[in-house]
């Protein structure tokens, strides 16, 4: 089993006809076959898309005629930062049930408005700025090297794209694999926050451990270790390692990811790291370690 | 994008805010001048540094018994005593240094290249007003507080009680429902109730249509008079939306921010300045915390914060190499990349690259993982480039400590 996407999602490519599109819609296609069924772009309907392998793809005017044609059940975004957000709306008002947005650089008031009309639709959003949500085997959606990873038992999910991929090479090495990784994204007005995928987590049989990377700013992470600790006292609980980039960033600073600062004596890692430990989270000091660490707590 | 609380007053007033007239100087040449156009009796004279602390700040050529950062004065001849005084000098606060133990002249300050000076206001009451994004409600938010003209977090961590957050529906905008909130929270009464009702209305509108990321008033005063006023503004903009705020962009004063950083914004890297001696180059925001973290575990401190991003260039990675190279504060290069977009062999061209034009004087470890990892150590290897290979993160942190600390 997996969570979100598996070998029967449908994906349509708001944003194919660029260049970044382009790329990662042809890794995804080449990813155990992906099923990318079509692109959409406003004024190229009715065209093809043609990778570089001989690949093509309908491009159809609007997200809606695209699912209304293909079956479609997921999207995922390109569109650079100027027209991401009317791109998520556009999926939104479409029903489309698991939206993806890659686009870093979206404005926050964008993501304000696209938030309060995400809460009353019935799509799911992840993202923006993030790498996207792999299956091992099934479905990759988004950025991510598909050869790091290996069908196991771990979820994986993070605010950072390539300590995603850390944790997913390391899981790799030690032989556990993973059941699906998930980057919920960098910004600090998102569609899918670590609670939301943890729950996830929980309920799915094939994830038997877990690995959540957070980073400084907001207070996510301690909402997250909240949550774990309530439902461990229901007794709903895997083992899970936690990591906190951000030890040394200094107040003030916005550290790459528009969500990572440490503002109004808030968001700092050791308060995340704390809370972490007192959910009975298994707390990795190095990035480096996350693989050896769930090995640790696994056979501890 | 920070800017001065001149410019966040003069946008605030574009929008209609209640702001007291005030001349900015960018020279000394036009101090008299400034001071004479205002008409007393009382004259504020206020540093434009982009730095919190101002009044309680201390310039470091006038050592710790002269007045601080922001000065008010009864007669136009102290007012220009005061900015003749201030200008040019450097100040130091609790936010440019937060070592406060520390010797004046041994502590960081900024250079005070601009001076306000306003309109002196009969202050009867300070309040705490600022609009921000609710990270937790994904809203934009009101926060509203009696305790004006102080240090906000630490009525926060004292006296939480007594901030309200007052989040706003993008839909529905400043209702009348949240003004009668923000009127309570701040104990509002008669002509500053009335006044509330076009203020916060407006702060809201100025801070969404010129996509601010935070609108500080600190203090909000209620006049003698019962009026309102904005006294001192903080403003800082979302670098993200810069390309529909092109206007804005002219309030940008580049002598308050690092050279490096200048430099780094010309190529779009997201680099910040740091204190330490190892030099960071990275693929990713979180990977280059992260190896901010691993180095300072080992013992060591890091120069700089470096992503270069996913879709970065040849050319790119070279200008990232040279501007970490160009700083003299450097004894060691950690270059980290886990390729995802990234591919390794444009990391390993652009840093080869870069030694070929700047040369190299200090230790480089590189760890290279991921996409293209392979042909990008040959390259490495291939080239005259004196570099230390790292298996992981781990050994690469601990290879580059060795090689600084000795």
């Amino acid at each position: 089993m997996s969570i979100l996407i598996d070998k029967n999602t449908k994906v349509i490519v708001q944003g194919l006809t660029g260049k970044t599109g382009t790329f990662h819609t042809e890794q995804a296609l080449a990813y155990h076959g992906t099923q990318m069924v079509a692109g959409t772009h406003p004024k190229k309907g009715g065209t093809q898309w043609q990778g570089a392998n001989g690949e093509t793809l309908p491009i159809f005017a609007s997200v809606g005629e695209a699912k209304e044609a293909t079956g479609a059940n997921a999207s995922v975004i390109y569109v650079p930062p100027p027209g991401a957000a009317a791109a998520i709306e556009e999926a939104i008002d479409a029903e489309i049930p698991l939206i993806v947005a890659i686009t870093e650089g979206v404005p926050v008031l964008d993501m304000v408005r696209v938030k309060e009309k995400l809460d009353k639709s019935k799509s799911r959003l992840i993202g923006p700025n993030c790498p996207g949500v792999l299956t091992p085997d099934e479905c990759k959606i988004g950025i991510m090297p598909g050869s790091i990873f290996k069908r196991g038992s771990v979820g994986v999910l993070s605010r950072s794209g390539t300590l995603t991929y850390e944790a997913v090479f390391q899981t790799t090495n030690v032989g556990l694999g993973q059941t699906t990784a998930v980057g919920i994204g960098g910004d600090p007005v998102k569609g899918t926050e670590f609670i939301d995928v943890l729950e996830m987590f929980l309920a799915d049989d094939a994830t038997q451990s877990i690995i959540m990377i957070g980073e400084i700013g907001g207070s996510a992470e301690e909402d997250a270790a909240q949550f774990l600790a309530d439902e461990a006292k229901k007794g709903r609980s895997k083992p899970t390692v936690g990591f906190v980039a951000g030890r040394t960033a200094p107040p003030g600073r916005t550290m790459g990811h528009a969500g990572a600062v440490i503002s109004g004596g808030k968001g700092g890692a050791e308060d995340k790291i704390e809370a972490m430990k007192a959910a009975n989270i298994r707390v990795s000091d190095s990035p480096a370690k996350l693989g050896e660490t769930l090995m640790d707590l696994l056979n501890s | 994008m920070n800017i001065h609380e001149y410019q966040a007053k003069q946008v605030l007033k574009g929008y209609g805010a209640p702001v007291a007239d005030g001349v900015p100087i960018l020279s000394a040449d036009h101090i008299d001048k400034a001071v004479d156009s205002l008409p007393g009796p009382v004259w504020v004279v206020k540093s434009q540094i982009h730095a919190g602390g101002r009044g309680k700040g201390k310039f470091k050529e006038l050592g710790a018994d002269a007045k601080g950062g922001v000065r008010v004065s009864f007669s136009a001849e102290e007012a220009k005593a005061n900015a003749h005084e201030m200008f040019g000098n450097t100040l130091v606060t609790k936010q440019t240094d937060p070592n406060e133990d520390a010797p004046l002249t041994e502590r960081t300050g900024k250079q005070v290249n601009r001076l306000y000076i306003e309109d002196g206001a009969d202050i009867e009451r300070e309040l705490y007003c600022s609009i921000l994004v609710n990270r937790e409600t994904g809203k934009v938010a009101f926060v509203a507080s009696t305790e004006g003209g102080m240090d906000i977090e630490a009525v926060a961590e004292e006296t939480p009680d007594k901030i309200h957050t007052i989040d706003v529906d993008h839909s529905k905008g400043v209702t009348d429902a949240i003004v009668e909130k923000l009127i309570a929270a701040f104990k509002l009464e008669d002509a500053a109730a009335e006044d509330a009702k076009s203020l916060f209305p407006t702060l809201y509108k100025a801070f969404t249509e010129t996509d601010m990321s935070l609108l500080e008033v600190n203090p909000l005063i209620v006049m003698t008079d019962g009026q309102l006023r904005v006294l001192d503004a903080k403003v800082s903009f979302d670098n993200n939306a810069e390309f529909r705020q092109q206007d804005l962009q002219d309030l940008r004063d580049l002598t308050e921010e690092d050279e490096k950083e200048i430099e780094a914004s010309k190529y779009d890297l997201s680099y910040v300045a740091l204190d330490g001696d190892i030099g960071c180059m990275v693929n990713g925001a979180g990977l280059a915390m992260s190896t901010m973290d691993i180095i300072k575990l080992y013992g060591a401190e890091p120069a700089n914060f470096l992503d270069v991003g996913g879709g970065a260039t040849t050319e790119k990675v070279t200008a990232a190499f040279k501007i970490i190279t160009a700083d003299p504060k450097v004894k060691g290069i950690l270059v980290n990349i886990f390729g995802g977009i990234m591919r390794c062999d444009t990391i390993a061209e652009g840093v080869v690259a870069a030694v070929k034009d700047v040369g190299l004087k200090v230790p480089l470890v590189v760890r290279l993982e991921g996409t293209k990892v392979e042909e990008g150590k040959k390259i490495l290897n291939e080239s005259d480039v004196d570099v230390t290979a790292a298996d992981d993160l781990d050994d690469a942190a601990q290879k580059i400590v060795r090689a600084v600390k000795g």
